[in-house]
């Protein structure tokens, strides 16, 4: 616990089911249910949260300040501390625990939510691309993906059956998990960009998670059995895919060493891996063992809602330490193409 | 019609286009022009390696990098995937391998298609070409594709000074995203109520207060409301200003008003312009009503009703 100024703790996570489409509700009328599930959790009202922190993007929307809108669902007025990432929900949680780190706060709101279903999410993200030299040849998250999974391939790292392996494993893990969006068989399907195929694809879907800090004696007041954050760190690497090495994710083992992981074993992994590729990337950068439970949650081949999958890593990890199902997990988010952006946290509950 | 019916959602097509307008570097520009009159061009980093495309800061180091090198329009495929379902604005309409490319005196992969006639006869290691497009004008999109390629290897990379005449120093990053927008329950019903003529806001089940137009949360109790409540036909201008500069493609003669009105029943004020009355003439307090042209979906503007002017008292709240 002496690696950070003070002890922060997931106290709370909750998450919307995840669904191909939700045409009838705006982002505020979807995400406001999650926030209330996740307040009433910890019997805190809104306006006794000290910071709170989203994470989303605009180009889902295909609007301006689309955050701002779902803003109406935390109550944020009279004015409250608040802040915005343009990305996946686990940068929002890095912000608020800083907030806590430094004094300013004791508690934090921090939700996610991504609504891929008004465009094509894999066109969308050609727009997070280098704009001089990548964005304009338009090549979609599934081809990007695709050609690490081609270099693992010739690097012997894996093989097609054992990709579609990761998926099925995946899916039928997420038969316990009842806000997935695909649970049980899914056919491994056609190649959508060779040597990706179908089932070694995430579902394109809508959906929204949250979660709530809190510090020291305050966490243990308003939860049983806290998950405390005892690492967290990100690290990120060059934009330009020909500059990386495509078989590995030097900034996922760096920030995994400067969050801890190796200090101690782990008994459980949440794998931000939206292709099944990424989860042999992860493993190996992780150095995780087969004793460990990978993505018991099912992992985003389950349900990926984009801007909300890594949170809810965080989330699902922290929720099996309230459970007693854990005792030591580590968390990972990511962002950006084949793994650019990575956030690991480690997460412990007390020793009893 | 039955109770249980649920309102039909509505949809609309929404397209997003933006031609960001870049400006280059000089190592970009460089480059970029280089591909415009058929040459390639990288970084030389301090520890001697050759980038292509070329960056202008060290990834390792985050040193600024300006040597520029000539590379080979040949190389040798890092990795591949095949694109079986090219989608619209991708280099090439029928099937094709993205590819990252090590050109020949490059250290690193240029990302870009190649033209092969199936995944058979691609595989990492081959030698590929680049195909130039038949017009060039300093883009990425100058090199139209890569092709297969059997002929010798180009040598080392050699100094360039990035000179050409007309550089190229900008490009304009032309994107278009088409969305199918909802939305959503509440904005669905203020929309529909509209076409009817009517206004409706919801009410928040905590704090009583009436949003018009409603987006289904109370931002200031964070709840849903879900009490629908028609408002208005008519309302008080709480506050407005004189508008004095023409908006282009807006048909209003200038100057004209734009207010706040509190439409009567609503909890706050939305916006709307003012006409039928001199533009100096409106004040706080007027009371205006909609005014609807033929096969309008929303009040065209708001006109006086002729009524006394409203007390401040009545509406000092909602300003």
């Amino acid at each position: 616990m002496a690696r950070y100024a003070r002890e922060v703790a997931v106290v709370a996570f909750a998450q919307s089911d995840h669904l191909r489409r939700t045409d009838e509700l705006s982002e505020v009328e979807m995400v406001m249910p999650v926030l209330h599930q996740v307040l009433a959790a910890t019997g805190l009202k809104a306006g006794e949260i000290g910071f709170t922190c989203s994470g989303s993007s605009d180009y889902l929307a295909g609007r301006a300040f689309s955050f701002t809108m779902t803003l109406d669902g935390v109550g944020a007025w009279p004015p409250i501390s608040e802040s915005h990432v343009e990305m996946d929900g686990a940068w929002a949680l890095y912000e608020a625990w800083v907030k806590i780190q430094t004094g300013e706060a004791d508690t934090a709101l921090v939700y996610a939510y991504g609504k891929s279903s008004p465009g094509s999410v894999r066109d969308v993200l050609t727009r997070q691309l280098d704009p001089y030299y990548v964005a304009p040849l338009w090549p979609d998250a599934v081809a990007l993906a695709a050609l690490q999974a081609q270099a693992l391939i010739d690097a012997g790292e894996t093989e097609e059956s054992a990709l579609a392996a990761v998926g099925a494993r995946s899916r039928d893990a997420a038969t316990a998990n009842p806000h997935a969006q695909l649970r049980g068989p899914v056919p491994q399907g056609d190649y959508q960009v060779r040597p990706l195929r179908t089932g070694d694809c995430p579902p394109v879907g809508d959906g929204v998670a949250a979660v709530v800090l809190a510090a020291g004696d305050l966490a243990r007041r308003l939860c049983e059995r806290p998950a405390w954050i005892t690492g967290i760190d990100h690290r990120i690497e060059a934009h330009s895919l020909g500059l990386r090495d495509l078989t590995d994710s030097p900034s996922t083992r760096l920030a995994a060493e400067r969050a801890g992981v190796f200090e101690a074993p782990v008994d459980t992994a949440e794998l931000h891996a939206p292709f099944s590729s990424q989860e042999i990337v992860l493993r190996k950068a992780l150095g995780l063992t087969d004793e460990v439970s990978v993505n018991p949650s099912g992992g985003a081949l389950a349900a990926n809602p984009m801007m909300a999958a890594g949170l809810i890593r965080i989330g699902e990890a922290a929720a099996r330490i309230h459970r007693g199902a854990s005792r030591r997990a580590v968390a990972h988010a990511t962002s950006g193409p084949c793994l650019q952006q990575n956030l690991v946290a480690v997460l412990e509950g007390d020793a009893r | 019609m039955t109770a249980a019916s649920p309102p039909e959602v509505l949809r609309a097509p929404l397209v997003v286009e933006f031609p960001f307008t870049r400006s280059l570097g000089p190592v970009q520009s460089a480059f970029l022009t280089g591909l415009r009159e058929g040459v390639v061009l990288g970084v030389k980093t301090s520890d001697g390696k050759v980038m292509v495309p070329p960056v202008e800061y060290d990834p390792v180091t985050a040193e600024e990098i300006r040597e520029l090198v000539e590379v080979a329009a040949t190389g040798t495929v890092t990795t591949w995937a095949w694109n079986d379902r090219p989608r619209p604005q991708q280099p090439l309409d029928t099937p094709f391998a993205w590819v990252l490319v090590k050109l020949d005196g490059a250290d690193t992969a240029l990302l870009h298609a190649l033209d092969a006639p199936g995944p058979d006869a691609v595989r990492t290691g081959m030698r590929v070409r680049v195909r130039w497009a038949a017009e060039r004008t300093g883009a990425i999109t100058d090199i139209a594709c890569f092709e297969p390629y059997d002929g010798p290897a180009g040598g080392a990379a050699v100094p360039h000074d990035g000179s050409f005449a007309g550089a190229v120093t900008g490009i304009v990053a032309e994107a278009r995203l088409d969305y199918v927008y909802s939305p959503g329950r509440a904005q669905t019903a203020y929309i529909e109520a509209l076409s009817e003529r009517r206004t409706v806001g919801e009410r928040c089940p905590s704090c009583h207060k009436v949003y018009v137009p409603p987006r289904g949360a109370c931002p200031t109790c964070g709840v849903a409301t879900t009490d629908r409540v028609e408002v208005g036909p008519a309302g008080t201008v709480t506050t407005f200003c004189i508008v004095n500069i023409k908006a282009k493609n807006l048909d209003i003669e200038v100057p004209y008003v734009y207010a706040h009105i509190a439409l009567d029943g609503a909890g706050l004020a939305l916006h709307g312009r003012i006409g039928g009355i001199p533009y100096d003439q409106v004040r706080m307090g007027l009371r205006v009503e909609p005014v609807w042209t033929e096969g309008g979906r929303y009040p065209d503007h708001y006109r006086p009703t002729g009524e006394p002017d409203a007390d401040y008292d009545a509406y000092k709240e909602l300003i």
